[in-house]
């Protein structure tokens, strides 16, 4: 299953999922202390679904992200010094202190933005995918939604358009059980159990994966990226998968069963499993995943320390970039 | 508290009257989920004990904006005074067709034989660091569309009866809550009252300007005021409460004696709220304005994040006070 992956590429897909988990475990801590501004909202747990499909593209593809957009952006190989500034409203930023956690975006990398309102992302991925189609560069697009995004309107319209244009567009669920305090049971009769049933009747192949598998997802992810790089269209694929933190940080999860998170901690974590299968394959030896983890501890532990040394935006910047002339 | 005082008026009306209804975004929340229903009561919890008191009233809605606000306006239009709760403001943009092609213009397009009692309740304001997609004051964009009207409270007693009205009133209200207006205390009637829609408050009244500011820019007027009359230059307030209808009345005969005018909004300041009132006072009582009227709005840019910027964008009673004195020059 993980056969296609040289050792390096695992090595790297483990620093990748370490990277995020730490980035918010961090943050989580931070936050209760007051320091962080703003609403946000974490992406631990689900860090198998963004480095999944990341590590298939390169910097010409484009993601799309939501308000959880932390674990795409470090997937899609956006700077972690400048996240994390960012997300303390400094002047060095991803985006100069002017987005903070929602808003973090980096187009070199080809990530078009994390997004502040629910379903902005899948028309947006659309143009992208029409753009690679024109350009005729090979590149695809990704656009990563929620459970309940996937109720909007705009996601419906995307896939038929995506459908209708033949663009090379990967949707990407990520079904973690909640929008908000509301569950996928209630808020539809198809796609209760796999939304992916709905996306099927658009005329495109979608399937539902264990979203903590990483090795499931990376296969996934794989299949429909190479389909959509050669001119095959649209996919969707669904990721189960589940948050560990609250909807935002604040959120007292009062619609979540006890234990849900510490039973996924423990059973069902996405890097432990990685871990585990790489291990037991004899593919890697668990001293070189501890070293990662304690470089990568070191990095966020310095990407924070900056952050707060960092300085304010300059008072200025809050009349520059509104237009690119006026 | 505010938004007691909002979820006050909602019960009283769906208590006085089983047409009224109530739907949106976890508005009791853990629908599905298997666990105790009620969990959230909206994102700020305003609703939360509705659900229980009224459950077959109280719908939590998919997150699909252009359905569930289409579907408050639809039910009004057939005999439900839906209010539909729209979690933030700046979510508009997603089922903006519905209110301004749809719920605004029934009554016209169909001859006077429509009416839509819809109320849709939103979240405006900056000074939490949302950023650009949480934190706008949309007011002016629907005070511009003929057939809706829009209310903008700046303190709680004032919340509940005009939300009271609003619920009651035959035509669409988009009524615009502001989120650091929420938990200020004030002490409100328990009975209910209503407030009248295009009726302002006048806080205070001085002979050497007026200054009218809507929701939270009212406190910052009025900071501005005290300080100002340290140095013996008195201000009136008018909080006109509603942008449509307006109360320009007040306006006016508060200019025809002051003969100076500010306005404070915190809506962008291009075709907006503060340059409405400018131009049509300028218009009517041209005559008795001793010296330009005055705008104290945001600059013309998107909120920006960063705590400073935020600070920064936000009108202030010193620029308000800046404003009067440049009028008295
Ligand atoms: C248009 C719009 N409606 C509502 C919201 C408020 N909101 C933010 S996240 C969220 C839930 C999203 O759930 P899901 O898509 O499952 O993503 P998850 O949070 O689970 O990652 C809601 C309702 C929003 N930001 N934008
Ligand atoms: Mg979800």
């Amino acid at each position: 299953m993980s056969g296609h992956m040289s050792k390096e590429d695992l090595l790297k897909a483990y620093r990748k999922m370490r990277q995020i988990r730490e980035f918010e475990e961090r943050i989580h801590t931070e936050f209760a202390t007051g320091e962080i501004p703003g609403f946000v909202h974490l992406y631990a747990g689900e860090e198998a679904v963004a480095v999944g499909f990341c590590e298939h593209l390169n910097d010409k593809d484009r993601i799309s992200s939501t308000h959880r957009g932390h674990g795409h952006c470090i997937a899609k190989g956006v700077d972690i010094m400048g996240m994390m500034a960012e997300i303390y409203g400094r002047k060095t930023g991803t985006c100069g202190g002017k987005g903070g956690s929602m808003h973090i975006a980096d187009l070199d990398v080809g990530m078009l933005g994390a997004n502040g309102i629910v379903g902005a992302g899948p028309p947006l991925a659309c143009g992208a995918g029409l753009a690679s189609k024109l350009r005729k560069d090979g590149s695809v697009s990704v656009v990563f939604f929620g459970d309940g995004a996937a109720n909007q309107g705009t996601n419906f319209e995307s896939m038929n358009l995506a459908v209708t244009w033949d663009l090379p567009v990967v949707f990407v669920l990520e079904n973690n059980g909640y929008a908000e305090s509301t569950s996928p049971k209630y808020t539809a009769r198809v796609g209760t159990e796999n939304i992916a049933d709905r996306a099927r009747g658009f005329g495109m192949p979608a399937i539902t994966v264990d979203g903590n598998d990483f090795f499931a997802v990376y296969e996934a992810a794989g299949e429909a990226i190479e389909r959509a790089r050669k001119g095959g269209g649209p996919a969707f694929v669904e990721c189960k998968t589940l948050r560990y933190y609250g909807h935002f940080e604040g959120d007292a999860q009062t619609y979540r069963p006890k234990g849900e998170v510490k039973e996924a901690r423990a059973n069902n974590d996405p890097l432990k499993r990685f871990a585990a299968v790489v291990v037991a394959a004899d593919l890697i030896d668990s001293a070189e995943l501890e070293k990662i983890d304690k470089e990568v501890l070191a990095q966020i532990d310095g990407a924070v320390t900056a952050a707060k040394a960092a300085p304010e935006p300059d008072p200025e910047s809050l009349f520059t970039d509104v237009y690119v002339s006026y | 508290m505010f938004k007691e005082a909002i979820n006050e008026a909602i019960r009283l009306e769906m208590e006085r009257d089983e047409t009224v209804i109530l739907m949106g975004l976890d508005v009791a929340g853990s629908a599905g989920t298997g666990q105790e229903r009620d969990s959230w009561g909206g994102v700020l919890g305003v609703t939360k004990g509705l659900y229980h008191q009224f459950p077959d009233r109280v719908f939590d809605a998919p997150i699909s904006e252009s359905s569930y606000i289409g579907a408050a306006v639809g039910a009004s239009a057939c005999g439900m005074r839906a209010i539909g709760e729209l979690m933030f403001a700046d979510f508009l943009g997603v089922c903006f067709d519905q209110l301004y092609n749809q719920a605004a213009k029934f009554r016209y397009m169909f001859g006077g034989k429509a009416i839509t009692p819809v109320t849709i309740r939103t979240i405006i304001g900056a000074g939490f660091c949302a950023a650009a997609q949480h934190s706008q004051s949309p007011y002016s964009i629907f005070t511009h569309v003929p057939g809706l009207k829009c209310i903008v409270p700046s303190n709680a007693y004032d919340a509940k009866g005009l939300l009271t009205t609003a619920i009651q009133d035959d035509d669409p209200c988009i009524f615009f809550e502001h989120k650091a207006l929420y938990t200020v205390k004030m002490e409100v009637p328990e009975e209910h009252y209503r407030i009248p829609l295009g009726k302002a408050n006048i806080l205070q009244e001085g002979k050497d300007a007026t200054i009218v500011a809507l929701g939270l820019m009212v406190g910052v007027a009025t900071k501005a005021a005290k300080q100002l009359e340290r140095d013996g230059i008195s201000c009136t307030i008018i909080d006109p409460r509603t942008t449509s209808p307006l109360d320009h009345d007040a306006i006016f005969s508060s200019v025809k004696k002051t003969g100076r005018l500010i306005v404070v909004d915190e809506d962008s300041s291009r075709c907006g709220f503060a340059a409405d009132i400018i131009a049509m006072t300028a218009q009517e009582v041209f005559s008795s304005l001793k010296s330009a009227p005055q705008m104290v709005t945001p600059p013309f840019v998107p909120v920006p994040f960063a705590k400073n910027l935020e600070t920064a964008y936000i009108p202030s009673a010193a620029r308000v006070e800046a404003a009067v004195r440049q009028t008295m020059e």
